[in-house]
């Protein structure tokens, strides 16, 4: 069935300096989607350059897998404007789907297909040529190739994730959408599933993916922090926790973690919490923050100042959303 | 020990669970009235009013008498005077006509004269129960139809032997073997019953599994899942249909009189609709077991109303209406048609016309409800 009307063009770059380095592979803005009474997804912009991996975090219900569907094709925005990869993010999700590889969050390949016919399923309707030569590449990368035959339902949890990486990018797509690729995944076979992800990115791949793993999230080149459908943070690991302002405290020592119950509501402490036997004080008024806690500094308790961690930053964003919340619901 | 609270907890979630799903819920409510309704006033395995043909070659008063007669038995309807046995024919073979009726040119004469008078009713005994109860009936004939014009000096003929014969001829089915009948029959409900399922089960299946959106994420369009995911059933169908039509022939020995082309455009169209009714229904079920009720319930007018349990002309219009608009009711009628009389393209025109219009219908919908976003 061809598409009526002209073959849709690419959105013609208005300076040709933003092609390269910098080109803009994700430019959307005032995205918005909602489900019946749900507004998951509110007036989302994000702008992604090439070649960069960026980290898309949020509690759960956050819109994330929302998100990352609108931006693919797969959910029609409610509004908004913009361009993925140079195709405009409302009327062209055919072109879209072509050049850009989706991996699930649930493992939706064909668990009753073997790996390799898998694969050879993704290949056909990419409509790609030199087949076999891909689905064989793609085996090999896996190392897969001895067990090409056994059925993608009987893999571990981590194979089943590396099958489905090599099943969204077969096609050799500029822009890859990851949705919490590695829930549910042990440390080990998470780790080598990012070395893939840099390696494709090196190779000029762009990533957006999803996940709820701070240390996945530094391993990002920057990282866009949602909740409640908007975005609350955006940049760089270190930009965003610059841009906190947040002041944070540890606490070695025997009983440290147990103090995090009675610093809690104390005033300038935004945040405690006990990480291990370690524990964290947040604020963004120095002063207050040294004051409260000054009547437990002392032995057995260790304290030293640290930089603030991102999962610190986002459970403060939490808080500061909640309590904004609160304010204008008393309001 | 088996504990009530163990017991009760999940019996309390089971009630949960089978209130949660709507429709299930709908048709365990909706099963019972509709088809009670349905099938309680649709069904009558005693025809009456049956399509019949007359030629009447007397031009004597009692062929008039004799029409009278076969009209008030309640289960003859004349709906076409022909003027040559071809029509007559032609009416039987299409399937217009259940009977046709000849008054030979001496009828009225050999009446009078006691010479052996006959009339001939050829009945179309492709489906036996469809004209058990009318040839019974025939029985009666001779004695009650002349009863008044045999009065006078015509009285002795009144107590004698019957006045005339009829003779009754089963055509297509002489024996009246009801295999014959039940065997194209069932070849629409298998037909109908294997293709609707599964196809009615893929799309929900990829559903369920969440297979749909890596599906979707491809640059696949619905026509091509469409016919991707249909051809091999459409293989499933035709080797189902040649199997039962072999067995047909080897076990019963069914006619197998011919109108191949008929037979091979009807069971192919046949194959399609359903296929295409069964994608129609997976794109409105939400989950496996809807999409199960949803065949089942169509399933059982297709058994019903079709013509293959109970004779489609005993139904009151209403149910003929519900039942032409299910297709195993045409395959029906052009296997019946093929198998059992032979006829070509031509006579078995209004029934793949049907078809046609059905698989054009039901799949135009199944490409309409088909999303290609998550929507």
């Amino acid at each position: 069935m061809a598409a009526p009307g002209p073959a849709p063009r690419r959105v013609e770059k208005a300076e040709p300096s933003d092609r390269g380095a910098h080109e803009k592979v994700i430019d959307v803005r005032g995205l918005n989607k909602s489900f019946g009474a749900l507004h998951a997804v509110k007036d989302f912009g994000i702008v992604v350059e090439r070649g960069r991996i960026c980290g898309f975090l949020g509690p759960n219900g956050a819109g994330k897998t929302t998100t990352l569907r609108m931006l693919f094709g797969l959910l029609r925005p409610d509004s908004g404007e913009g361009t993925v990869l140079g195709f405009d993010v409302l009327k062209d999700s055919r072109e879209i789907k072509r050049r850009v590889g989706y991996m699930t969050q649930r493992f939706s390949l064909y668990e009753d297909l073997s790996i390799e016919q898998n694969l050879t399923f993704t290949a056909r309707v990419h409509e790609l040529d030199r087949r076999r030569e891909r689905v064989q590449a793609a085996l090999d990368g896996l190392g897969l190739t001895a067990r090409r035959a056994q059925l993608a339902g009987t893999l571990s949890g981590g194979w089943k994730q590396r099958l489905a990486l090599a099943a969204a990018t077969l096609h050799g797509p500029e822009l890859l959408l990851l949705d919490e690729p590695t829930a549910g995944v042990d440390p080990e076979a998470r780790r080598t599933f990012w070395d893939e992800i840099h390696g494709l990115a090196a190779r000029g791949m762009t990533v957006l993916v999803s996940t709820h793993y701070m240390d996945e999230a530094e391993r990002c080149h920057e990282i866009a922090y949602i909740a409640g459908g908007r975005t609350l943070a955006r940049g760089t690991a270190d930009e965003v926790i610059d841009a906190s302002g947040l002041v944070t405290f540890h606490a070695e020592g025997p009983g440290a973690d147990r103090l995090a119950r009675e610093l809690r509501g104390t005033p300038g402490v935004e945040m405690a919490a006990p990480f291990g036997t370690v524990l964290h004080v947040s604020g963004r008024d120095r002063a207050a923050l040294e004051a409260a806690i000054a009547p437990y500094r002392k032995s057995p308790l260790v304290w030293s100042e640290t930089r603030p961690t991102l999962e610190d930053v986002f459970i403060q964003l939490i808080h500061d959303r909640e309590a904004a919340k609160a304010k204008a619901e008393a309001a | 020990m088996i504990s009530l609270t163990r017991t009760w907890a999940v019996m309390a979630k089971e009630f949960v669970q089978l209130t949660r799903d709507r429709l299930t819920y709908a048709m365990i409510l909706a099963m019972p009235i509709v088809q009670l309704l349905l099938f309680g006033y649709a069904i009558n395995d005693d025809p009456r009013n049956l399509p019949t043909a007359v030629l009447v070659q007397d031009q004597g008063g009692f062929s008039r008498s004799v029409l009278t007669a076969l009209d008030n038995s309640g289960y003859f309807e004349v709906t076409r005077v022909a003027r040559s046995t071809a029509e007559l024919d032609r009416a039987l073979e299409r399937g217009e006509a259940q009977f046709a009726v000849i008054i030979p040119a001496d009828f009225t004469r050999r009446v009078v004269r006691g010479e052996g008078a006959q009339i001939l009713v050829e009945a179309d005994a492709s489906d036996p129960s469809a004209t058990s109860g009318a040839v019974a009936a025939l029985l009666q004939l001779p004695q009650q139809a002349l009863a008044r014009e045999l009065a006078g000096p015509l009285a002795t003929r009144a107590s004698g032997p019957p006045p005339f014969e009829v003779v009754v001829h089963r055509r297509y089915n002489p024996e009246a073997i009801t295999a014959y009948n039940i065997v194209p029959g069932l070849l629409g409900v298998i037909l109908s019953m294997t293709l609707v399922m599964m196809t009615s089960l893929g799309m929900a299946r990829e559903r369920e599994r969440g297979t749909m959106e890596s599906l979707l994420a491809t640059p696949v369009l619905p026509i091509e899942v469409m016919v991707g995911k249909l051809t091999p059933y459409v293989l499933v169908g035709l080797v189902q249909a040649v199997l039962i039509l072999v067995l047909a022939r080897v076990l019963f020995a069914a006619p197998m009189s011919g109108g191949w082309l008929a037979l091979g455009a009807g069971l192919m169209l046949f194959i399609v609709g359903s296929l295409a009714l069964g994608f129609l229904i997976s794109t409105l079920a939400k989950t496996q077991l809807q999409a199960m009720q949803m065949s089942v319930f169509y399933m059982l007018p297709s058994i019903l109303l079709s013509g293959f349990m109970f004779p489609f002309r005993g139904m009151p219009d209403w149910a003929q209406w519900l039942g032409l608009a299910i297709p195993v009711t045409h395959v029906l009628r052009v296997v019946r048609g093929s198998v059992l009389k032979g006829v070509g393209l031509e006579n078995a025109g209004p029934s793949l016309l049907a078809l046609l219009l059905f698989v054009l219908v039901v799949g135009t919908l199944a490409m309409l409800r088909y999303r290609t976003t998550l929507d």
